[in-house]
């Protein structure tokens, strides 16, 4: 199979790779640019393991085609923090508790990264129907709305 | 495992149509691939080309005037439809159904064609389309042609489409007054696919009886069922809990539900008749307020 260049930015650094058409975007994540937050849970769209952040807005990165992000800007869970620094949501996820064994924190962070771009000041409600499409199996469920709630609060700012 | 493909991506819709035209019979078309690549990567769908028609920002809009009524294009996503502020004027219910279909990070991606197309009788979309007399646009290399909605969906995740058409654009009636649609599915899990769907559009007249009745149904056939014995059932006649129930007998007879991991067929059909009942008895209150 002939190989593609493909141009995308990965938090904040360009990457050129030649793949496969057929290379999913976590797997250019994963594997080609060795970025191993991101998780791979279901890979049908359906636990929220993969999800990353591009152009602003939350994806399932086990369900694009790495071809699709051409050219755009994509964020994963590393890039959350800046200067050596944890980012609110992921400095409240460790005061609150937030999971246990941690596979579904990147999604996490990331959905509630964008949710909270979207939704600055949700009510529990909202932040529920936020991360809906994040799966947990360790049912830590009240300790990240707790988490999100906090940042949302503005008890992380300044951090 | 995905298999190999060649992989085209258009920049206009003329390019891809004509990208249509040459590889009609060894290509598939993905636009978000929310449904596509999920069974692609199952190996229930093999293809040798690709034609991705996501970066075709001419078919990204909506757009509405009261005499041709709803105009959306084939890539618009679940997401814009929902943060939409004309549908939530003029359609709410597309609004509601789109707050309940898969998560936010799917409809962030995935489009209104693509769901359409996919064929799957378990969305939700079809069916409430369905109850607001959506038309679908398919164009060609050769021409375009506009059906019923209704009339797409030819059988088991099969459609209408021929192999060198897409899906372009989605037409909807201009909002009627006295008329009013909900859709609502059961499921297990909030956001899951339904177990059972009904969509129901009524609308009245002056005296708050039933003028037009469409009803629909999610996952309770091989495709979108239209109930039309039960829509009858209510034309002409006043909202009362007698003629839900009788109209929801007629809807569930009507209903081809299969059994599966999710429900048995008894169960759909139960399902759908208290479905029946709650929709049509809301679209009927909803559509009484609006004058």
């Amino acid at each position: 199979m002939e190989k593609r260049e493909l141009r995308l930015t990965v938090n904040g650094q360009e990457y050129e790779l030649y793949i496969n058409p057929k290379t999913l975007l976590v797997e250019v994540i994963r594997d080609h640019i060795g970025l191993t937050g991101t998780k791979r849970g279901c890979e049908t769209v359906s636990c929220g393991a993969c999800t990353v952040i591009i152009d602003d807005i939350a994806v399932k990165s086990c369900s694009i085609l790495a071809v699709q992000a051409e050219g755009r800007q994509v964020r994963t869970v590393e890039g959350l923090e800046a200067n050596g620094k944890l980012a609110p949501l992921q400095k409240s996820f460790l005061d609150h508790g937030s999971y246990q064994c941690g596979f579904c924190t990147p999604g996490m962070l990331m959905m509630s990264e964008a949710f909270l771009k979207e939704n600055p000041t949700p009510t529990r409600e909202e932040i529920k129907e936020g991360i809906e499409g994040n799966i947990c199996r360790c049912t830590g469920y009240n300790s990240i709305v707790r988490a999100v709630e906090a940042v949302a609060k503005g008890d992380y700012k300044g951090e | 495992m995905i298999h190999d493909f060649t992989y085209l991506k258009p920049v206009t819709l003329q390019e891809a149509l004509s990208m249509l035209a040459d590889h009609k019979d060894e290509c598939k078309v993905i636009c978000g691939g929310q449904s596509l690549l999920i069974v692609m990567r199952q190996g229930l769908v093999v293809t040798d080309y690709l034609i991705d028609i996501k970066g075709l920002n001419e078919l990204n809009y909506i757009t509405y005037d009261e005499k041709q009524g709803l105009r959306m294009g084939a890539t618009t996503t679940h997401r814009t439809v929902e943060k939409s502020n004309l549908l939530k004027q003029k359609y709410p219910v597309l609004v509601a159904v789109e707050r309940k279909l898969a998560s936010a990070q799917v409809r962030n991606w995935g489009t209104i064609a693509g769901n359409l197309a996919h064929g799957d009788s378990s969305g939700d979309l079809a069916p409430t389309l369905i109850a607001l007399n959506a038309k679908i646009k398919l164009s060609s290399a050769k021409g375009s042609r506009v059906m019923p909605l209704e009339e797409f969906y030819t059988g088991l995740f099969e459609t209408a489409l021929n192999k060198d058409e897409l899906v372009v654009e989605i037409q909807v009636p201009p909002a009627r007054l006295l008329t009013a649609t909900a859709y609502k599915k059961f499921n297990l899990i909030e956001n899951d696919q339904g177990v059972a769907g009904v969509a129901a559009t009524v609308e009245v007249d002056q005296s708050r009886a039933c003028k037009d009745a469409r009803i629909v149904l999610s996952n309770a056939g091989v495709t979108p069922i239209r109930a039309k014995s039960g829509e009858k059932v209510l034309i002409g006649k006043k909202l009362s809990d007698a003629l839900l129930t009788e109209a929801a007998e007629a809807v569930a007879d009507e209903a081809d539900p299969v059994s599966d991991i999710h429900a048995s067929e008894e169960y759909r059909r139960h399902l759908i008749r208290v479905l029946t009942k709650r929709m049509v008895k809301q679209a009927w209150e909803q559509a009484a307020k609006l004058r």
